[in-house]
């Protein structure tokens, strides 16, 4: 069955490891930080300006002051630090942050990305994610792996206008894992009980399948 | 040093139409709100507004843009405003979408002296059309521009009669470097103190960079996304 929005963050969480710092997106990549396995330390840097973000308030604790990049109210944990735009983005463009997760409309097989814009229709801007897919290593994108009249967001190149290029490392979707490399989508993982052929049918972009391919274990 | 003013309409003397302006904040976290609302009660129009985002459609630069009086923004995220992207799609607005971390930057030199710089964002997306690209490392980076303003209008939590400002918590965000950047720039405090009372190594933004500061009065701070967990 396909992953719900919770699964695919979950699975992401999995790739976290000890000692690094993550910049998680809105949408999908927020909920990573409520699936951080246990053992696992990492910090969560929010670019509006802090280092260590943790949970949300208790209600009733709410802080105007004490917010994410999606505007939502957020604590600090200890060990936490606060620091104004220009720094954070030094900390993100000087790849200081080990693992950037973002949303997605669209990625192509090359690796890049498009999810700010739908010309005519949608702009609400680009945000830090071209300051993030420009300059982060590892970047894994968190999304539907189809859109909602059902066509692949998996594409051999983006019809949108692009946030970056040849930038993204990995995807999670709702039906698999996969890295992108020089021949495509590798598969890495399916979800649970979906089948490598569906997984086929949702993918527009070139995909290598090889060997046995093993399901996620959430 | 003593840069005193009485509020808020004695700040903003000198802002006339057409005039560049930069307002910190992210979202509605940090921003100027008792500037703005004396701004949006003259009949100044035609700003070029620098800001992250562009307020809500009540609250904010949302009080200036329902009216029409802002001719161009230079933003990076709009999202939370219906009004702005209906005049951005039918035309009625100028808009110039950067990439968060270059706004940030371009504040920054401009407030440092340093006329343009390269960095990677934007690259291979239409940000980067008709400007100059050059290899470093191997990496292409594109040749962005410092950015300044007649006013800088920011906020921040304490500040002295010198113009020394403290930030709270993530209302820092664009603050600090549009304080650099303002050829006038104007702050907005929660509590005015006396100099001598700030431990200057607790000062985050220093006097130098601000010209006016005035005590704000009823500060609402609105949340957009009120998040909690249960106590249970």
């Amino acid at each position: 069955m396909a992953l719900k929005k919770e699964g695919i963050a979950q699975r992401i969480a999995q790739d976290l490891q000890t000692g690094w710092y993550v910049n998680l997106g809105i949408g999908i990549p927020t909920l990573v930080a409520n699936y951080v396995p246990q053992g696992i330390s990492v910090e969560f840097q929010s670019e509006n300006g802090i280092l260590g973000m943790g949970p949300f308030p208790f209600d009733g604790d709410e802080d105007a002051d004490m917010i994410n990049a999606g505007k939502q109210t957020v604590t600090l944990l200890p060990g936490a630090s606060l620091f104004d735009s220009s720094m954070s983005f030094a900390m993100i463009r000087g790849q200081h942050v080990q693992l950037t997760v973002l949303g997605g409309m669209e990625v192509s097989d090359s690796g890049d990305i498009a999810n700010w814009k739908i010309p005519g229709a949608m702009v609400k801007g680009m945000g830090g994610a071209m300051d993030l897919v420009a300059s982060a290593k590892n970047i894994i994108v968190a999304m539907m792996h189809t859109n909602k009249g059902g066509e692949s967001k998996l594409l051999p190149a983006c019809t949108l206008p692009l946030t970056g290029v040849k930038c993204v490392s990995r995807v999670v979707s709702n039906l698999a894992v996969l890295d992108v490399t020089p021949d495509g989508f590798k598969l890495i993982e399916r979800a649970p009980g979906v089948s490598v052929e569906e997984i086929q049918q949702a993918t527009a972009g070139r995909l290598v399948v090889e060997g046995e391919i093993p399901e996620m274990v959430l | 040093m003593d840069k005193v003013v009485a509020d808020a309409d004695q700040a903003i003397e000198g802002i006339e139409s057409g005039m560049t302006l930069m307002i910190g904040g992210f979202g509605l976290c940090g921003i100027p709100e008792n500037t703005i609302a004396a701004l949006a009660k003259t009949n100044t129009r035609d700003f070029t507004c620098i800001s992250n985002n562009a307020g809500v459609g009540d609250f904010g630069l949302g009080l200036l843009l329902k009216d029409k009086r802002i001719k161009k923004m230079i933003a990076s995220y709009v999202g939370e405003n219906d009004e702005f992207e209906r005049q951005m799609l039918s035309d009625e607005l100028d808009v110039d979408l950067i990439p968060q971390g270059s706004l940030a930057e371009r504040c920054r030199a401009g407030g440092a002296g340093i006329p343009a710089f390269f960095t990677p964002a934007g690259y291979g997306t239409e940000v980067a059309e008709g400007k100059e690209v050059r290899v470093f490392s191997g990496k292409p980076h594109i040749l962005e521009h410092a950015l300044s303003a007649d006013f800088a209008l920011v906020k921040a939590w304490k500040g002295d009669r010198a113009g020394n400002l403290i930030f709270k918590g993530s209302a820092r965000n664009f603050n600090p470097v549009m304080a650099m950047a303002g050829t006038i720039t104007v702050a907005e405090v929660e509590e005015l103190v006396d100099n001598g009372e700030l431990d200057p190594n607790a000062v985050h933004t220093p006097g130098i960079f601000v010209q006016r500061i005035f005590q704000g009065t009823e500060f609402i701070k609105p949340i957009e996304q009120r998040t909690v967990r249960s106590r249970s």
